[in-house]
């Protein structure tokens, strides 16, 4: 195994302090977890960044809390639809005194009954920059650190560091001040993700590279990036997993799992499973190695601090939801990592470590270079991972193919196999 | 137009019976519930055999309802009613018990709310109150009653001009009550400044504001007059009451309960009005409510409540008895049964029989019950009023 480069210097020290080393590590708590069906509704709309209500398909009306009937004309038919998520403060109290450990540990807490524009009251979190009842707020869906969704109410107009406030870090997994691995940075879409870290003011990243005799142009000009540090690894070989997690394991807030391999082609193209066995030694069993070894830490300094342990972020494919025969055995090898990353966010949910899924079609680098266009960008994708880390986002959809092709997925899956079959 | 109910022929209530209660216990609610049976047995001086009617109320009953109650005490009732209706079982019971006694579809009802309180039953009792709640309210700093409360407190107080000071003299009046009260949980004197300077639970909520939660059990028996009389039962007449559930679900933030859309049905069939009455035993889990069931109940006019605790001293011995034996926030909420509170409380005041000091001359008592935060306000309201025998006044409508 190489040795590791030598460090760069630090990042500059930043405005977010770091736990004391002296002071015991908390512990990773999670505020309730339990919801009725009706009210995955809301963590659905969560995790795609949308604000969402139930309404009634008969008489229209908005409901909130989640019914499974509507409160005004028993209808059953109730629908998840985008609403408009402004209201009124009519009241607000700190709660100083929570019964779950998760708020006694974070007391206080500062809670206000709203008013939704469109009909219904709300008890939501209040962000510390809303003015007092009665005013005017925003509304959002988040992820709490339980992974369910809760409505959650920012002032009207933005303001100053607003993205500071104590809720806001605890729902989102902002990259800035913190230490992301990005496990390949020597691909295009590695390379991009790298930049958009340290774009997005990360503490540090390590920019993993794997066969050291391939020679890569970018890669030693991303090391030399202020924050950035090199580091190998190795995703098909399990003792450079082990390795690097050893040395850098319990440092790791972030990991972005950029490591793939694809070769376009249908089953029929080539002989020999040769090459699908590579996609899923580095697609699927790549995440399976990085988890065994990753994991343990992450979880637990989930806790520890503003800048704690946050999230873990997958790059796939929107075709692991439904295969394109022309990337036959690649997309089968990202159904199979989409599913090991449901596996792996049910087993940090209790952390409070957030497992993102990024979705894209196909993205616009040397192995998609006889795909017709529109293809997504590696900057553009990077980008996309970090708004969702900004926005503490869990599925994404990034680009105009991914979109297509998910609400083509929702509305009628057996259509979109057809489609894609064509 | 309103159907006025049927006027009760004479219903009476009787035996007012109480299980001490303590802050924790190691016993389950079944014991609490059986004991509170027992003690109505005793002050009857019946048999356990002669009780064919009978309504339970409790939050840790749990995995039972009345029905597996009826085994575990060996009852074989006639007339069951299980009533999860938190602080407004009692007068939801006893609602039941009277039309019941009335139709001879049953003789003796006895009416029973109690509850467990181990170490952590609050948290886990909050924590799956309702669907609501669980959905809605629990994930969102865990506040419990006390959050909800906090929320509909901060909204009265801006809309209404209560001060800190208003709600205080409640708690400091009912404390005064308690302080005869060889029941009560909380005896020695509170002030105001107590009272202000307490430590803040849940803005603008601070400690004495907050019922503490404890482990109890109440009971009263329901029959008809002929009955009591046999028995040589101290008893008193039931008059009127009512009962409404999600009253006014248009309302954005709770600021009025199901007694203002009753209170003209509750007069009605009685015949009364609220300068008729001698004393209130209102449900009085935090201060606010408390205001909210004078203004609805007609004591005053909305938004008038702060005025009128300026205007009165809400002790025994003093103008508009409230809370006569201290009330929920003295003497502690046995969970369910702290509605029964207050009416064992009305039948001890008008059988002269209070636990603590005697209202003089008190002749008609009305008994107010609210119940069941199920998402960002109480959904259960009731109140009764009860007439000491042979002084209740009774008019005629013209």
């Amino acid at each position: 195994m190489n040795a590791l480069p030598p460090q760069p210097p630090r990042a500059p020290s930043s405005r977010l302090k770091r736990r004391n080393p002296l002071v015991a590590l908390k512990p990773p708590l999670v505020p309730p977890f339990a919801r009725s069906r009706a009210a995955q509704g809301l963590t659905a709309a969560a995790a795609l960044g949308v604000f969402a209500l139930q309404r009634c398909e008969k008489c229209g009306a908005a409901q909130y809390p989640p019914r499974d009937a509507c409160v005004q004309c028993l209808s059953p038919r109730l629908r998840w639809r985008p609403a408009e998520g402004t209201g009124e403060l009519l009241s607000e109290t700190l709660i100083r005194h929570g019964q779950e450990l998760y708020f006694r540990e974070r007391a206080p807490w500062r809670v206000g009954l709203v008013r939704l524009d469109c009909g219904p009251s709300a008890i939501v979190a209040l962000h510390g920059d809303c003015a007092p009842a009665p005013s005017r707020l925003r509304l959002r869906l988040a992820l709490d650190k339980s992974g369910q969704a809760l409505m959650i109410a920012l002032p009207e107009k933005d303001t100053p560091d607003m993205a500071e406030d104590p809720l806001v870090r605890e729902t989102t997994c902002a990259p800035r001040a913190r230490k992301v691995l990005v496990t390949d940075a020597k691909t295009k879409v590695g390379r991009a993700m790298v930049e958009a870290l340290v774009a997005a003011g990360a503490d540090l990243v390590w920019a993993g590279y794997a066969a050291p005799w391939k020679p890569s142009p970018h890669l030693e000009a991303l090391g030399a990036l202020e924050g950035v540090s090199l580091v190998p690894l190795d995703v098909t070989d399990e003792s450079s997993v082990r390795e690097l997690a050893g040395s850098i394991g319990g440092k790791v807030d972030i990991l972005v799992n950029t490591a793939e391999y694809h070769r376009p082609g249908s089953i029929a193209s080539r002989g020999g499973v040769a090459t699908a066995r590579t996609e899923m030694e580095v697609n699927y069993f790549g995440l399976l190695r990085l988890s065994q070894s990753f994991m343990a830490a992450l979880k637990a300094r989930a806790a520890d601090g503003p800048a704690s342990a946050t999230a873990w972020v997958n790059i796939l494919s929107v075709h692991a939801l439904s295969n394109d025969p022309a990337h036959g055995t690649f997309s089968a090898s990202k159904a199979a990592a989409f599913s090991l990353a449901q596996a792996l966010r049910a087993d940090l949910q209790a952390s409070g470590i957030r497992v993102i899924n990024v979705f894209p079609g196909s993205i616009d680098d040397e192995w998609n270079a006889r795909v017709a266009p529109p293809k997504l960008s590696p900057a553009a994708l990077a980008k996309a991972v970090v708004e969702a880390l900004e926005r503490g986002l869990e599925d994404v959809y990034p680009g105009e193919v991914a979109k297509d092709v998910m609400a083509r997925f929702l509305e009628n899956p057996k259509a979109l196999e057809r489609e894609l079959a064509g | 137009m309103r159907a006025l109910a049927r006027p009760y022929e004479d219903v009476v209530v009787a035996a007012p019976v109480t299980v001490p209660y303590t802050r924790h216990s190691i016993h389950s609610a079944h014991w609490f519930l059986a004991q509170a049976l027992a003690k109505l047995i005793q002050a009857a001086g019946i048999r356990k055999s002669d009780i064919d009617g009978l309504a339970v109320s409790s939050f840790t009953i749990a995995p039972d309802t009345a029905v597996g109650f009826t085994q575990h005490v060996g009852l074989s009732p006639r007339f069951l009613e299980h009533v999860p209706m938190g602080g407004a079982s009692a007068i939801v019971q006893l609602r039941r018990a009277a039309r019941a006694v009335e139709a001879g579809d049953a003789h003796i009802v006895a009416c029973i709310a109690g509850d467990a309180n181990h170490v952590d039953s609050f948290r886990l009792n909050t924590a799956s109150f309702s669907r609501f709640a669980r959905d809605a309210v629990y994930p969102y700093g865990s506040g419990g009653p006390n959050g909800s409360f906090a929320l509909l407190t901060a909204h009265y107080m801006r809309a209404y001009g209560a001060s800190r000071e208003d709600f205080g003299k409640l708690c400091v009046a009912q404390r005064q009550n308690a302080r005869a009260n060889p029941l009560a949980l909380f005896r020695s004197e509170l002030t105001l400044e107590d009272y202000l300077n307490a430590r803040l639970i849940a803005d603008p909520i601070r400690l004495f504001d907050c019922v503490m939660p404890c482990a109890g059990a109440d009971g009263f028996l329901v029959m008809r007059r002929a009955t009591a009389k046999k028995l040589d039962l101290p008893h008193v007449r039931l008059l009127g009451a009512i009962e409404r559930h999600n009253a006014y679900p248009g309302d954005a933030i709770q600021f009025r309960g199901g007694w203002a859309l009753d209170q003209d049905a509750l007069y009605d069939q009685t015949g009364l009005a609220p300068k008729d009455i001698d004393f209130l035993q209102a449900y009085d889990d935090y201060p606010v409510i408390t205001l909210m069931q004078i203004e609805d109940l007609g004591f005053c006019g909305k938004g008038e409540g702060p005025e009128f605790v300026r205007r009165h001293s809400f002790t025994v011995d003093g103008s508009f008895p409230l809370n006569t034996s201290g009330g929920q926030l003295s003497m502690g909420q046995a969970g369910a049964a702290g509605g029964h509170l207050g009416l064992v409380e009305a039948i001890r005041q008008l059988t002269g029989m209070p636990l603590g000091a005697q209202v003089e001359k008190a002749r008609l008592g009305l008994v107010s019950g609210f119940g069941m935060i199920n998402y960002d306000r109480g959904l259960c309201s009731g109140a009764a009023i009860l007439a000491a025998q042979g002084r209740g006044k009774r008019r005629k409508k013209g």
